[in-house]
């Protein structure tokens, strides 16, 4: 670390970050998880009690589960811009 | 291990305006588009009012299923959206599938599919503003009270940007899913066969086959559910937008 220059330092701390960064954007999958769970078990529930109508449960759940995925989807795209963009553009600005 | 995500590839640039690049996302969705027309008009030429070739009953068929779930999700009156929802669902699912032939997906391009929702916001305000008027677009932002009129413009820019971005974090999901698990299986094999002699020891044995299990989930399935999302937003919001709200 001694003989390391501070611009080396600088930079190791903004791919650090930016990694770190990515890594925690994808605590979001947690909530999409646990919701789609949630949902699933629901239709599961009412398949149970009414198997006839299987297939508008079944669509109806799909749809929802992709669109419920959006706050998941949000954390990805962060972190696929803090990987790929944001060292670009924090380097760049050295 | 060498793991490369990248962006379209960039051909070349068209010198105007300081260099408009052409990139794999326009030449492939050229491409879709070729390929959906040609079908088209392969699908309807020569058409009799008693269907005697399969290919007229395919037609059929398709047209019947798209003006159907205009039916069901928006009601009769919109029945001229059914081109536009067509197109969508065609588009979006054949620009997705695109990636099983090994092609760049037009659709893992965020700009293919922020132009798509863009289309859709532009549609959508046409329609608040023919129901409501101009006056009573712009008044709609101030319901309840006035205090909410930021979130109401907040919420009013979401839509766009969540429609682009769930359909381009999904596609763009599987392909970095699969590029990984191709590199892992890469690494797996070359741990578990790395002992055989010679040439037999390089040969990655566990992509064999594994990643085309992946490739139906990540490549079919979700291609074809996101395609049938981003068209069911498309009818469910126009129609709400048309529909005058009650008061």
């Amino acid at each position: 670390m001694e003989n390391m220059g501070s611009l080396e330092m600088a930079k190791a701390i903004i791919m650090g970050g930016c990694a770190i960064g990515a890594g925690l954007a994808l605590i979001a999958g947690i909530g999409p998880g646990i919701g789609e769970g949630y949902a699933v078990g629901k239709a599961c529930e009412a398949i149970g009690r009414q198997p006839e109508c299987k297939g508008s449960v079944t669509s109806t759940m799909i749809l929802g589960c992709a669109i419920s995925e959006t706050t998941g989807i949000y954390g990805f795209v962060t972190g696929l811009l803090l990987i790929f963009l944001a060292p670009n553009i924090f380097l760049g600005k050295l | 291990m060498d793991i490369s995500i990248n962006g379209a590839r960039v051909y070349f640039e068209i010198p105007v305006f300081g260099g408009i690049p052409v990139t794999a996302t326009q030449v492939n969705s050229i491409l879709v588009i070729l390929l959906i027309t040609s079908l088209c008009i392969w699908l309807t030429h020569d058409l009799k009012v008693r269907p005697t070739t399969k290919r007229q009953i395919v037609a059929e068929w398709l047209v019947e299923k798209v003006t159907g779930l205009v039916d069901s999700n928006m009601g009769v009156q919109f029945r001229s959206f059914v081109p536009l929802v067509a197109a969508i669902l065609s588009l979006s699912a054949c620009s997705s599938l695109l990636a099983l032939l090994g092609m760049y997906a037009p659709t893992a391009d965020l700009n293919t599919v922020l132009g798509w929702a863009l289309l859709v916001f532009a549609l959508i305000t046409y329609y608040k503003i023919k129901t409501n008027g101009f006056g009573g677009y712009l008044k709609s932002f101030t319901t309840p009270i006035v205090v909410f009129t930021p979130f109401n413009i907040l919420g009013e820019i979401s839509t766009p940007v969540s429609m682009a971005f769930r359909h381009f974090g999904n596609v763009v999901s599987g392909s970095v899913i699969s590029a990984l698990v191709y590199a892992a299986l890469a690494a797996l094999s070359n741990l578990v066969f790395g002992w055989l002699p010679g040439l037999l020891g390089k040969i990655p044995f566990l992509q064999v086959g594994i990643p085309a299990v992946l490739s139906v989930y990540f490549d079919v399935f979700s291609s074809c559910i996101q395609a049938f999302i981003f068209a069911m937003l498309t009818m469910l919001y126009i129609a709400s937008a048309a529909t005058p709200e009650e008061e």
